[in-house]
């Protein structure tokens, strides 16, 4: 067990497949010789060379799909978008094969294909650099999506990804990249579809994925202090997503804020939202809330920024809002 | 009408590119259509001759009409028939959300059932609920209440409704033949004695409970002469009339408190007179009471009527669309009759038959009464 | 002409024979409902497909477009399980997930099937890009059409194709039209092979309803190909004598310019071609026509008897390992 870094956490794992599967490869704008845009992949290309750290273009829609058919043709690629910003470029090829193929095909093919995307705002990079969209790619049937919080998840999502025999979009927050947390590296491969309980509680459930996670046990530390006692959860899969852990949750406490960095309208938390009252409608005393991204384009100042983005104070008064009403 | 597009359901006619008596060979145009995505040509897949055109330029159809006849020439391998559908897809199979279980001790009651409770001041503990896992809804509280103030029953004014609805449903049908069956009226008088006597016979053979009425009689010789002028066991559908294979006489029963049902007796004429009185027992039992199946209401091919009991030596009918004939019956009467030149009391029925002279004429509708009368003068055979 | 030449000439007429009739087969269950949706016609550029196919290895990959049935069937994918999938039955060759538009075919090397345009090209570059790394000397044929070459995806797919000297052959069948507009009008350079000298990459044109033209000159393409000499744009010339698909009133092009070019038929060039050099009799024909007609009744049959697939099967295959 030791302290690293989100970013070398990720590293380590991607060290480790290119180690010992010829078949794997990276495949991504500078991950060869600048290093890596956010210095994930620094170092690789010394030690693999450039065949199996490659450069690619500016073409993510050919390069994301060139992954695809090195995927059917027996390679584990490991693509990396540099942010989900750019994916949208790749849409087509990740929605009309990447999630298609295997179905289309009759059952015939399947794509083993990784793909890394750095996600999220809070850098001030304004509203072309500073989408939350993993939400829209869970809509998808047909691939996987991760978003790991933890570094120990970070690494442990490569591993489970090139495990997997579909394709799996793995979304790393922009801000954790330089968080430290435990890391155990001679820990197998993550489990994919499972959410844990981070923080456990019995006044208030609060489920939340990735970036936020931090803020969400800020605000269950705040509401401690005056004796409110919230239960955190970290989904770490989106698709598949775990609902038995939530309901479970749900079930205990009979309040659940679901924080999500996505704009509010048609979010991954109106999912969650949705499954919650399905399957624990009788459990609650209160209607889910939502605490999500301000309907606006990102904005590039400062304080515009953290007035649109969820933060502690918001998700502290969702559930005092919560108890003051209904306790 | 082939189908050119994908959405396509029908098309017009255009123009005709070949004409009655042209050879044709595969791949020839033989007429343009116009669809919605435009003006498109129409070719022939198998050689022939255009031997009769169906459908006139300017016709709009929709696909799958037959546009013209083409005699096959070559005798090329059989088309497969047109699309059989595939299985119909239910509603996609989704999984049940999963559902928690309910804790111990804790009440299952929708949030809107408690608040509802609180304005009642009713104690949703002592209440049965009726949603998934026994959850309390709003209409459970809503009748915990109701119970508390029990309210008398609206029977008779639920039945009064009901009957109102179905003379207005009578009603509708009705003026609606009158309005579209063309309807001519035939009737001829039936010399019952052989019948009667032979029936009064039959019936000491019988068990009380088995015996016959005249009425079964009068029904099977209707079933049998259909046989002989088919036509009138047909139904009408859309623009023209079909033969039915099979006989299902409804018979009329009138129901109490006013209205009339005609459920089928199915396979009229392959039943025996006792399995037809048993037939028509529970018929009438059912319509009394009921508990007709729609299938009853919604097969006969043929419809008889008798105001036997109502007392009028003889009724002419409104045919019940979509059938194509109603045959009616009056009250057996003694009427003076001559046989072999000399004047006898005879038992007479008064036969009618109304019929829709798009399907049938005079001369067949009293073919059809001539049988009625021959049948039933030999009713050991019926 | 030599025996061997002869038994290879009239296999090649068959192969364009049975995509022919198969193609008129299938416009004719169209009309009856028995094939829903799009289907797209290959009817004229029988040549392409048959032709092209000769330069390729049962080892080669393939990539094609929603106008690949040809290719199917010269892939020697059976007519039978094409039918099945056109008819939506699960004896189809994709269990009739697909249609006409996205037939596959792993034990032959035959990846779909596409109908997103250009969509093939990113892929068909991956299966070279996992043949170069894994030292496998084989050549991934990639078709498409000359509207995809609009696509970013297609300069895209090009440039990363020569920047890497990947193992792929850019089969770029130009039928002149892009759905509804004409090449002259989609393409500020309509010479569509010269669009490969901007990527550095080596290229060739040739006349798509010439079969053995088309045959000499894939095997010339892929041979470059195979050496390891970097990928290759063949762009071959054709027409398509139906309209893009049933969907289409033909608003944009002449019936003249389509009965010109119906004068270059493939197969009927060929056939005379034949008989001129005195190897194919009326008695050959008659006979290759019969074979194939009762190849497609034969399909036809296969079709009708398939099984639809269970409702209960509904996502299974939507992620490998969902029972």
């Amino acid at each position: 067990m030791s302290k690293m870094s989100y970013r070398d956490a990720i590293r380590s794992a991607l060290r480790e497949a290119l180690r010992e599967d010829p078949r794997v490869f990276l495949m991504g704008e500078d991950v060869g010789g600048y290093g890596g845009a956010f210095k994930v992949s620094y170092g690789l290309i010394e030690e693999f060379g450039p065949e199996r750290v490659r450069d690619t273009p500016l073409c993510e829609n050919t390069f994301l799909g060139a992954g695809i058919g090195a995927a059917l043709g027996g390679m584990r690629p490991i693509v990396e978008i540099m942010t989900v910003n750019f994916s949208l470029l790749a849409l087509d090829q990740i929605v009309n094969n990447a999630a298609t193929l295997r179905h289309m095909s009759g059952g015939q093919l399947s794509v083993p294909l990784v793909v890394r995307m750095t996600t999220g705002g809070g850098r001030q990079l304004a509203a072309q650099h500073s989408h939350s969209l993993e939400g829209w790619f869970a809509h998808i049937p047909g691939i996987k999506i991760v978003v790991p919080a933890l570094a120990a998840d970070a690494r442990g999502f490569v591993l489970a990804a090139l495990r997997d025999p579909d394709p799996v979009f793995i979304f790393e927050h922009a801000t954790l990249y330089p968080v430290e947390g435990e890391v155990d590296e001679q820990a197998g491969p993550a489990e994919i579809g499972r959410a844990l309980v981070r923080r456990a509680g019995d006044a208030v459930s609060l489920v939340t994925y990735g970036g936020t996670l931090g803020k969400a046990l800020q605000a269950a530390d705040e509401l401690a202090v005056d004796g409110i006692q919230a239960e955190v959860i970290d989904l770490r899969s989106l698709r598949p997503l775990d609902t038995e852990t939530i309901l479970a949750s749900v079930a205990k406490t009979h309040r659940a804020v679901i924080v999500d960095e996505g704009w509010r309208t048609c979010s991954f938390a109106a999912e969650v939202s949705a499954r919650i009252m399905e399957g624990g409608f009788y459990s609650l005393d209160s209607p889910v809330a939502r605490v999500c991204s301000a309907e606006v384009p990102m904005p590039y100042a400062k304080h515009m920024e953290e007035a649109a983005l969820p933060q502690v104070p918001a998700i502290v008064a969702a559930v005092k809002e919560m108890l003051v009403a209904h306790g | 009408m082939p189908i050119l597009t994908a959405d396509m359901s029908a098309g017009t006619l255009v123009e005709w590119r070949k004409k009655p008596g042209d050879a044709l060979k595969r791949g020839d145009i033989i007429a343009l259509v116009e669809t919605d995505k435009g003006l498109i040509d129409i070719e022939v897949f198998t050689p022939g001759v255009l031997e009769t055109i169906v459908v006139q330029p300017g016709a709009t159809v929709p696909t799958g009409t037959v546009l013209a006849v083409i005699r096959d020439e070559a005798a090329t391998g059989a088309l497969p028939a047109p699309a059989g559908a595939p299985p119909p897809a239910p509603s996609p199979v989704v999984p049940p959300p999963p559902v928690a279980p309910a804790p111990p001790g804790r009440l299952r009651i929708s949030p809107l059932a408690r608040k509802l409770a609180a304005e009642l001041g009713i104690d949703p503990a002592a209440v049965r609920g009726t949603g998934a896992g026994g959850a309390i809804r709003r209409e459970d509280i809503e009748q915990a209440a109701a119970a508390r103030a029990a309210a008398p029953a609206e029977r008779p004014r639920a039945a009064l409704e009901r009957q109102a609805r179905l003379r207005q449903a009578i009603a509708a049908a009705m003026a609606r033949s009158k309005r579209e069956i063309p309807h001519y009226y035939l009737a001829t008088t039936i010399d019952m004695h052989g019948a009667m006597t032979w029936l009064a016979e039959e019936n000491l053979k019988r068990s009380v409970p088995d015996r016959l009425l005249y009425g079964v009689l009068l029904i099977k010789a209707v079933a049998l002469a259909l046989k002989e002028v088919p036509e009138l066991n047909s139904v009408w559908r859309g623009s023209e009339p079909v033969r039915s294979e099979a006989i299902h006489v409804g018979v009329a029963i009138s129901l109490r408190g006013g209205g009339l049902v005609a459920p089928a007796l199915h396979d009229t004429a392959g039943q025996s007179l006792g399995d037809l009185m048993r037939s028509f027992r529970d018929l009438v039992l059912r319509a009394r009471s009921g508990g007709l199946r729609s299938s009853e209401l919604s097969d006969p091919t043929i419809t008889v009527t008798s105001l036997g009991e109502q007392g009028v030596e003889s009724v002419f009918g409104i045919i019940f669309p979509p059938q194509v004939a109603i045959v009616g019956f009056g009250k057996i009467v003694e009427r003076p009759w001559a046989v072999g030149g000399q004047l006898v009391a005879r038992p007479v029925v008064t036969a009618t038959l109304s019929a829709d002279h798009r399907v049938s004429d005079g001369h067949r509708g009293g073919l059809f009464l001539a049988a009625v009368d021959r049948l039933l003068q030999a009713p050991a055979l019926l | 002409m030599t025996d061997i030449d002869r038994a290879h000439a009239l296999a090649l007429l068959r192969q364009m024979l049975l995509i022919r009739r198969f193609e008129e087969k299938a416009a004719e269950l169209y009309t009856l409902g028995k094939i829903r949706g799009f289907l797209h016609l290959y009817i004229g550029e029988e040549a392409v497909a048959v032709g092209a196919m000769q330069a390729l290895t049962p080892e080669d990959g393939i990539v094609a477009t929603y106008r690949e049935h040809g290719q199917a069937l010269a892939r020697g994918m059976p007519a039978g399980s094409l039918m099945a999938e056109m008819y939506g039955k699960a004896n189809g060759c994709s269990r009739g997930h697909g249609g006409s538009m996205h037939f596959f075919d792993v034990s032959r090397r035959f990846y779909g099937g596409h109908a997103i345009v250009g969509g093939g090209l990113p892929v068909a570059v991956g299966l070279a890009l996992a043949d170069k790394l894994q030292g496998r000397a084989r050549v991934t044929a990639c078709f498409f059409g000359d509207g995809a070459v609009a696509e970013g995806g297609f300069h895209e797919s090009l440039n990363l194709a020569a920047l890497w000297k990947l193992p792929v052959l850019f089969l770029c069948e130009n039928n002149l039209y892009a759905m509804g507009t004409a090449l002259a009008r989609h393409q500020a350079q309509p010479d569509i092979r010269r669009k490969a000298d901007s990527y550095g990459m080596r290229s060739d044109a040739v006349d798509g309803m010439d079969v053995l033209a088309v045959e000499a000159a894939t095997r010339r393409a892929a041979e470059h190909v195979r050496r390891g000499d970097g990928p290759f744009l063949l762009e071959l010339r054709t027409y398509r004598f139906r309209a893009h698909s049933t969907a289409d009133p033909e608003l944009y092009r002449t019936k003249e310019e389509v009965t010109e070019w119906k004068r270059r038929d493939p197969i009927d060039l060929f056939t005379a071609w034949l008989q001129a050099a005195g190897a194919l009799s009326a008695a050959d024909l008659e006979s290759l026509e019969t074979s194939v007609a009762a190849e497609i009744d034969e399909a036809v049959r296969f079709a009708e008897a398939g099984p639809w697939e269970p409702v209960e099967d509904l996502t299974r295959d939507v992620y490998t390992g969902t029972p």
